[in-house]
């Protein structure tokens, strides 16, 4: 019969390729009837910003030249490798859309129908200024113990 | 139990799902819509062009339960085929 597991993914990587990586790996196991949970952290809350900039009153100049300076959002994300200043990722997707790998925006609204649990850390968040209404919809905002939580009940947990 | 070729062309297909041009998780996304409408002990068939399926479905079967019966490799695309436990 068919049996439920648990997969816990960190994605500390706001890299295109790793993000992609994470993304098919939660929507696989949620797929094969696994319970998911991914914890984004640091530059992997980068894939969760909206593309769009919110009014951000009361940041700190520091905060808000981060915010300037990360990608804001799947789009804007750059590679591990072979990232040609901006020309790998333009390269990269047109292959991924020619081999109909879905884009990261649709990986991650396959993740939401798949009930994958998306928590992000808010300590990074807190480090980086980043607030909630800078990410998307759908996410659950915790720390680290909240993670272990998750973990302890998993059979697979991968740092990506 | 994968059963033979010329069984798997005579079985009786309650749904098929087309998962053609989807690329690794597709067709197990889409072998998972699927599932939920068809009946405990019918076959359900999974159409699919990205090769890992190939190994991807029965592991997705093994999983889940359900039994991998065998593909038939059409030209260009291939056919596979569970029986819902």
């Amino acid at each position: 019969m068919a049996q439920t597991d648990k997969k816990t993914i960190i994605l500390f990587s706001g890299d295109l390729d790793k993000v992609l990586a994470a993304f098919v790996i939660a929507n696989g196991a949620a797929a094969m009837g696994d319970d998911v949970t991914m914890f984004f952290t640091f530059w992997g809350l980068n894939a969760l910003r909206r593309d769009q900039k919110p009014a951000t009153p009361g940041k700190s100049p520091l905060q808000r030249m981060f915010a300037a300076m990360m990608p804001r959002g799947p789009e804007k994300l750059t590679m591990s490798h072979m990232n040609f200043a901006g020309a790998g990722p333009v390269l990269m997707k047109r292959m991924m859309r020619h081999n109909h790998v879905l884009s990261i925006d649709e990986m991650i609204a396959t993740a939401k129908e798949q009930d994958i649990k998306m928590i992000a850390c808010t300590m990074s968040m807190d480090v980086m200024g980043l607030r909630a209404d800078e990410l998307i919809d759908g996410l659950e905002f915790a720390g680290v113990a909240t993670y272990l939580g998750e973990a302890d009940e998993a059979n697979v947990n991968l740092f990506i | 139990m994968t059963i033979t070729l010329e069984e798997l062309r005579d079985v009786t297909v309650a749904a098929v799902v087309d998962a053609r041009g989807t690329s690794c998780p597709g067709p197990i996304l889409a072998a998972k819509k699927g599932i939920p409408g068809v009946a405990s002990g019918a076959v359900m068939e999974v159409m699919a062009t990205d090769s890992g399926t190939l190994k991807d479905l029965p592991a997705w079967c093994k999983k889940m339960g359900h039994e991998f019966l065998g593909v038939i490799e059409e030209p260009g695309y291939l056919r596979l085929f569970l029986r819902k436990v």
